[in-house]
């Protein structure tokens, strides 16, 4: 296997992005029709009647009106109880029920069921999902992750990071993703996929995708799409797939720590299945004892590496001595 | 002009999520008196993609750009006629509280929606308003975002840019969000000030304190006595506001300090200074009996102006709503117009759309009604880009 850290240094240098980097639209959109791209926005939802009004106006007004980036807005719900589906309307997004979608495949109640029937539904050749939980919607939640699909043709998969620290005001601060990234996930990365490590947040729920790619691989429908979608796409495409942008802060709703319980299961659920589908549960690889986190200053990311060995000791009974000591034969 | 103004609010609703748009990213600002400067930023910044002339921001934190008038090329800018329309960028929020803007199918909902983000997002939309209406005016139109209009604030945006522009401005319009109807064109005289007590007493909780134990809060409360005795007279129309009382820090230990806030409003600004002096005198009195000492000081001042129930301009403004069928509500403002008038220039300050809870955490504003209010303001720049001001004299 190659060196991760080079590889990942490498991609940190090109594939990473701020969204400042593509502030200027007019060159977006300009570059966008040159391409002949179109590019649909997908916000999959379940009772968000409190936030998806704005997300619809910001999106609406800031990237079709204003600066036509995105060629259709659709709101994809698994069926809220409350008036999301209604107030989306009013704003002029395109609504669907997911259980009306390719109903020939039935209907399962979950995220990644929305968006693995977008695919089916929308007609973009690009698609960007944004969650509808966000508090501070901001059109940088689409053109951060879009842009660089538009600029590099080489790149297939762009996924959000939120970097905005609250008290650092210079230096050297912790770079990383929530509680179950930095426990669960990035170890289980660091174990079995290193270079995946490159990914600050790896859960995060906002991604823009090329077609191609949304096509060619299965979707969980519950907490495992992000964590299957990063394995599944390197396994094809490898790491010079994907970029990653940071988009600065989401504001959202906190998660209890039981929430956050039920998500990691969902996970590693979806991550065994992967090690189990690639035969390497059969044939363990050698796992690397090298953990991978990050730092950044200012704009600029590098990794953390800590030799981690868990090294053993045997039960005490298989010491010669201790047998002796204690006269057990 | 009724038919046409209908049709104006009608061709709006196309521009929707533009203004939409504005009000809410206007809205997740914060923008405290004295701290505008984030979202002065985003008026620039939109100033600059409708392509303004001249836009710049002054020593007083303000905002400034021009829709040049359709006669552009002909007159050099300070030849020309400057109508101006402005909007106050300050929000009566701390930076810290929640700035969130939610959207329901009718209404927007966040503090400061409506005082002032709506106005704010107007200022911003209306070079797009204009240019969808195919409206070219024969005057420039400055639009201008003023920063430190409330509290210590004291207009003094708005009083700097007039003190300091060498535009010629033939009469302006100050944007509020709400109410939809409000039709201000004179303002009232106000002194807003702050009685400051101080006493010398025992602080320690536990054991009897000697002498007064009431400390700052009886002082404070004999004081308010003494305001609500003073006579106000019904004409001219006045009051005194008490507008908030601080003092004290739990149940057993006697305030050392205390402050009480309060404004003086009147049709006439020999009875605020009458009021003034009556209450400056209660001050000094509370001060030589020794039990504190006793302040008063003056942190805003305004002097009252008018331009008259009559004045052409608040005739057709009067007119243009009520063909909207909107009932005027004529109120006087203690707001920037006061700044305008103080310096002869005509004015007017228009509510945008209808909505509750001003200055409380649920602030919303109702989306539809706004265009009506945007109708109403285009149709009254129209009438006062026409206007010849000797007509006034007619």
């Amino acid at each position: 296997m190659s060196n991760p850290s080079k590889t990942i240094d490498q991609w940190l240098d090109t594939n990473t992005f701020h969204h400042e980097e593509f502030w200027d639209l007019k060159k977006l959109v300009a570059e966008k029709e040159k391409k002949g791209l179109k590019i649909s926005l997908c916000i999959p939802t379940l009772n968000e009647e409190k936030t998806i009004g704005k997300e619809i106006i910001i999106f609406k007004s800031e990237l079709m009106d204003r600066y036509p980036l995105v060629d259709e807005i659709a709101v994809i719900d698994s069926g809220s109880k409350d008036r999301t589906l209604e107030v989306a309307a009013s704003y002029g997004a395109d609504t669907y029920l997911s259980a009306d979608i390719l109903p020939s495949e039935g209907f399962k109640p979950g995220k990644g069921e929305n968006l693995w029937k977008a695919i089916y539904q929308l007609g973009g050749d690009v698609i960007c999902y944004v969650d509808a939980d966000i508090k501070n919607i901001h059109p940088r939640f689409v053109t951060g992750l879009v842009a660089p699909l538009i600029h590099r043709d080489e790149v297939h998969y762009v996924k959000a990071f939120y970097d905005r620290p609250l008290a650092f005001s210079e230096g050297i601060r912790p770079s990383g993703g929530g509680r179950v990234t930095e426990i669960l996930v990035r170890p289980l990365f660091s174990l079995f996929f290193p270079e995946l490590t490159a990914m600050v947040q790896p859960l995060s729920g906002e991604y823009a995708v090329r077609r191609e790619v949304l096509e060619e691989i299965p979707f969980p429908i519950g907490y495992g799409v992000e964590t299957s979608h990063l394995i599944d796409v390197y396994q094809k495409r490898g790491l010079s797939a994907f970029a990653q942008t940071d988009l600065e802060s989401r504001v959202h709703r906190n998660q209890t720590t039981a929430d956050l319980g039920k998500m990691a299961f969902g996970i590693l659920q979806s991550f065994l299945n992967r090690l189990e589908s690639n035969g390497m549960v059969e044939k363990l690889p050698e796992m690397a004892t090298v953990f991978r986190q990050f730092q950044a200053e200012g704009k600029d990311y590098e990794q953390v590496l800590k030799e981690i060995v868990e090294e053993e000791r045997p039960p005490m009974i298989e010491i010669a001595e201790y047998r002796k000591k204690f006269g057990k034969g | 002009m009724p038919e046409s103004t209908k049709d104006i609010a009608t061709q709006l609703e196309s521009l929707r999520e533009i203004v939409l748009a504005n009000i809410v990213m206007a809205g997740e600002i914060p923008s405290p008196t004295f701290g505008e400067e984030n979202l002065t930023r985003f008026v620039s910044d939109r100033f600059t993609e409708s392509e303004l002339d001249n836009i710049s921001t002054d020593e007083a934190g303000n905002i400034a750009g021009i829709v040049p008038s359709r006669s552009a090329k002909k007159k050099k800018t300070g030849e020309r006629n400057t109508i101006l329309v402005s909007a106050h960028l300050d929000k009566v929020w701390d930076a810290t509280a929640d700035h969130t803007v939610s959207a329901t199918e009718t209404t927007l909902d966040g503090r400061g929606i409506a005082d002032n983000s709506t106005g704010v997002a107007v200022l911003v939309s209306l070079p797009q308003i204009l240019e969808k209406l195919g409206i070219g005016l024969n005057s420039d139109l400055l639009l201008l975002g003023t920063t430190r209009s409330f509290g210590r604030g004291d207009l003094e945006g708005m009083r700097f840019f007039l003190d300091h522009t060498p535009l010629k401005i033939r009469a302006g319009i100050c944007l509020e969000g709400m109410q939809l109807g409000r039709l201000s064109f004179s303002s009232l005289g106000m002194l807003r000030g702050e009685i400051l007590v101080n006493s010398t007493n025992d602080q320690s909780d536990a054991g009897w304190h000697s002498g007064d134990t009431a400390g700052a809060i009886a002082v404070l409360s004999k004081i308010v006595a003494r305001i609500l005795a003073i006579e106000k007279p019904e004409r001219p129309r006045t009051e005194i506001l008490l507008g908030s009382i601080q003092s004290g820090s739990g149940y057993n230990v006697p305030p050392t300090k205390g402050a009480l806030r309060f404004e003086i409003r009147s049709e006439e600004g020999d009875v605020v200074d009458r009021i003034h002096r009556q209450i400056e005198e209660i001050v000094n009195e509370a001060d030589a009996l020794g039990q504190a000492t006793c302040e008063l000081n003056v942190l805003a001042t305004r002097t009252p102006g008018d331009i008259g129930f009559t004045h052409p301009i608040v005739k057709s403004a009067r007119e243009t709503l009520e063909s909207l069928g909107v009932k005027p509500r004529i109120a006087p403002s203690i707001s920037d117009l006061s700044a305008l008038l103080d310096r002869g220039i005509p004015g007017l300050t228009l509510g945008i759309t209808t909505g509750r809870g001003r200055h409380t955490e649920s602030e919303a504003i109702e989306i539809e009604p706004m265009f009506t209010g945007l109708a109403q303001l285009v149709s009254t720049l129209q009438f006062i880009d026409k206007f010849e001001p000797d007509e006034q004299s007619e």
